[in-house]
């Protein structure tokens, strides 16, 4: 009695339980990390292979020629020689081939040899970039030792920085992981501690609600940040994440998590104070954070989108935490440059912490 | 008992909720270092009382007095003094024993030593384990020792041997007495009538929201057998309980 009550350390105490309970919840570590990264590891070698077009190479095919030769070295074309005649309709027909050449030496003076190319319906897409590849390479093969009679082409690349694939699916993914943990986390975790009863022993001790709060708070942001600091990290030394400023890059996609957790835990209070039972709470949760997942840029840019879908994209906070994370960590901008971001984020959060403080339920 | 200072006093307590009032016009005082009990049938009022001398629910009317504390004013330093088990507390989800002490000792900002609360119920064996993996009394016997850690000079204790086999509840009740034995005050409430017998200086019987009597349990009985009531069969020395204890075993249990 003689002390005074620490309002400190009651809301340390329940940062620490709370963070050591995450830490123990299959959930919370799937959510947060094993799921982002399943998705980071299959676009990181996806973004490493490129795009490859599959090309069958007819049985009885002449191999020493030109074209052969040129398509061997070409980056996109795979040249498949070991399969049979069988093999290969069976393979165009499903889509597993994209094309089939075969070259024949010609028996007449010229052209000196005679390529045959079969595309497939199975594999339009792929076709198509074969069809721009073999274009290319006959036009350069038969031009070669010609002076153009209209114009001479020159084409050069400006060397920028390489945009792989990890470098839009990390914000993304590290976004989704964000909202994810902040809504099904802080939702779950309110409602169980209710339903328990736990929220009402607390209350039988002199710690004060907003400590409790504060608490939960802590701990899972402290959490969510562990999980961003691996995700960024593995995808930095493993696939190449760009970070433009090194550390401070990092840091400046810490602070942008931290604003758009607290963001996504105001949703998590709302559900957890709407939500009637422990199984209400995933399909209501899911209204939240799926059309996020799809729409706010995770794995497309919004940009890809139809443009009656745009505006939608462009009212949910997924889609400018997503926006301001890749700013910071591709062009290396700073807070402020993604201030207006920002600004969408924190308008967000006043509004739905005033719809939380209506609906949440402590008991 | 010679000590009749009232360490909580309450006064025509009335809680009403919309439809229905659950406790009305309840007076009665609770004296310094007894066993107090609140006997009655379910939904007679008596968690309600409880919960409203507790701190935990808003009372409609009246006036209560915890160690000289009123609760519409001073809530937070009665929460200080006093242990609360509830009757179907959870506590914090993947935590074994020790931690959720540290985390209630953080609550009360207290400085304790886990394990010697453990001990005090018995459970330093179990230190490691999960609240959840507990047996039902083990549980109780746990939900006592975080009422303990603030070292309380009133506990609160609502019906904690509902649910438990014989040696079970005879191992609480001992512990109750053990802690009174160091100076705190008990209240309690039970369906058990032997248990009540047993432990508690004196008992209210609620019911509908009203004391229809409070005395010790000694007096309560003469009263009715001045009334000239006699039981039925003529009781033997020996009960089912007895036998039960007897044949099973009167020393604790693995699972007790």
């Amino acid at each position: 009695m003689s002390k005074p009550y620490n309002h400190t350390k009651a809301t340390m105490a329940l940062a620490k339980a709370s963070f050591r309970s995450i830490m123990r919840s299959p959930s919370a570590v799937v959510f947060t990390l094993a799921f982002p990264l399943v998705f980071i590891l299959v676009f990181g070698f996806l973004g490493k292979g490129g795009l490859k077009v599959e090309l069958a190479v007819a049985p009885g095919s002449d191999l020493h020629n030109p074209i052969i030769v040129a398509l061997e070295e070409n980056p996109v074309v795979h040249l498949v020689r070991d399969k049979d005649a069988g093999e290969i309709k069976n393979g165009l027909e499903k889509g597993n081939i994209d094309g089939l050449i075969n070259v024949q030496k010609n028996t007449a003076e010229k052209p000196a040899y005679k390529a045959k190319v079969e595309y497939t319906s199975a594999s339009v897409d792929k076709g198509n970039v074969l069809k721009s590849v073999i274009h290319n390479l006959m036009y350069n093969l038969n031009s070669k030792d010609v002076m153009p009679t209209v114009a001479e082409l020159n084409e050069s690349t400006v060397q920028g920085r390489i945009y792989r694939t990890i470098d839009f699916i990390l914000p993304g993914q590290l976004g989704f992981s964000l909202l994810s943990t902040g809504v099904f986390g802080t939702a779950f975790v309110f409602f169980n501690l209710r339903q328990t009863l736990v929220i009402k022993r607390f209350f039988a001790t002199p710690v004060r609600k907003s400590s409790i709060v504060f608490g939960e708070g802590i701990a899972r942001i402290g959490f969510a940040l562990l999980g961003a600091v691996f995700i960024i990290l593995i995808g930095h030394f493993f696939f190449h994440f760009t970070l433009v400023h090194g550390a401070i890059t990092v840091i400046n996609m810490l602070l942008l998590a931290i604003i758009g957790l607290i963001v996504f835990m105001g949703f998590g209070f709302v559900v957890s104070g709407i939500a009637k039972s422990e199984s209400t709470i995933p399909p209501i949760s899911n209204i939240i954070t799926l059309p996020q997942f799809l729409l706010s840029g995770t794995f497309f840019s919004i940009d890809a989108f139809p443009s009656w879908l745009q505006p939608i994209s462009r009212a949910l906070p997924l889609t400018y935490l997503n926006d301001a994370m890749r700013k910071v960590a591709f062009e290396g901008a700073g807070l402020w440059d993604v201030k207006h971001q920002i600004m969408i984020m924190i308008i967000w959060g006043i509004c739905i912490y005033a719809v939380a403080v209506k609906v949440f339920k402590w008991e | 008992m010679d000590n009749t200072n009232a360490i909580i006093s309450v006064k025509n307590l009335v809680k009403k909720y919309d439809d229905f009032t659950a406790v009305q016009g309840i007076s009665f005082d609770v004296y310094e270092n007894e066993i107090f009990g609140l006997l009655g049938p379910n939904g007679a009022g008596k968690t309600t009382t409880l919960e409203i001398i507790e701190t935990l629910r808003e009372k409609t009317s009246g006036e209560i007095l915890v160690d000289g504390y009123d609760v519409d004013k001073d809530a937070s330093k009665i929460k200080r003094i006093i242990g609360v088990q509830l009757q179907a507390a959870g506590y914090y989800p993947n935590l074994n024993l020790v931690e959720l002490m540290e985390l209630f000792s953080g609550l009360y900002g207290v400085d304790i030593n886990p394990m010697e609360m453990l001990e005090k119920v018995n459970l330093q064996d179990k230190a490691k384990a999960k609240y959840k993996a507990l047996s039902g009394g083990q549980k109780q016997r746990f939900s006592i020792a975080t009422t303990l850690i603030n070292a309380p000079k009133i506990i609160f204790l609502d019906e904690p041997t509902t649910g438990l086999d014989p040696q079970a509840r005879r191992n609480l009740w001992d512990l109750i007495i053990e802690i009174r034995k160091n100076g705190t005050t008990v209240v309690l409430t039970t369906h058990y009538m032997d248990e009540a017998e047993q432990l508690c200086d004196r008992v209210a019987f609620v019911e509908r929201g009203e004391i229809i009597a409070v005395d010790t349990p000694d007096n309560l009985i003469d009263q009715l057998i001045s009334t000239g009531f006699e039981r039925k069969k003529e009781v033997k020395k020996a009960n089912l309980e007895d036998v039960f204890i007897q044949l099973t075993g009167k020393e604790w249990r693995e699972d007790n």
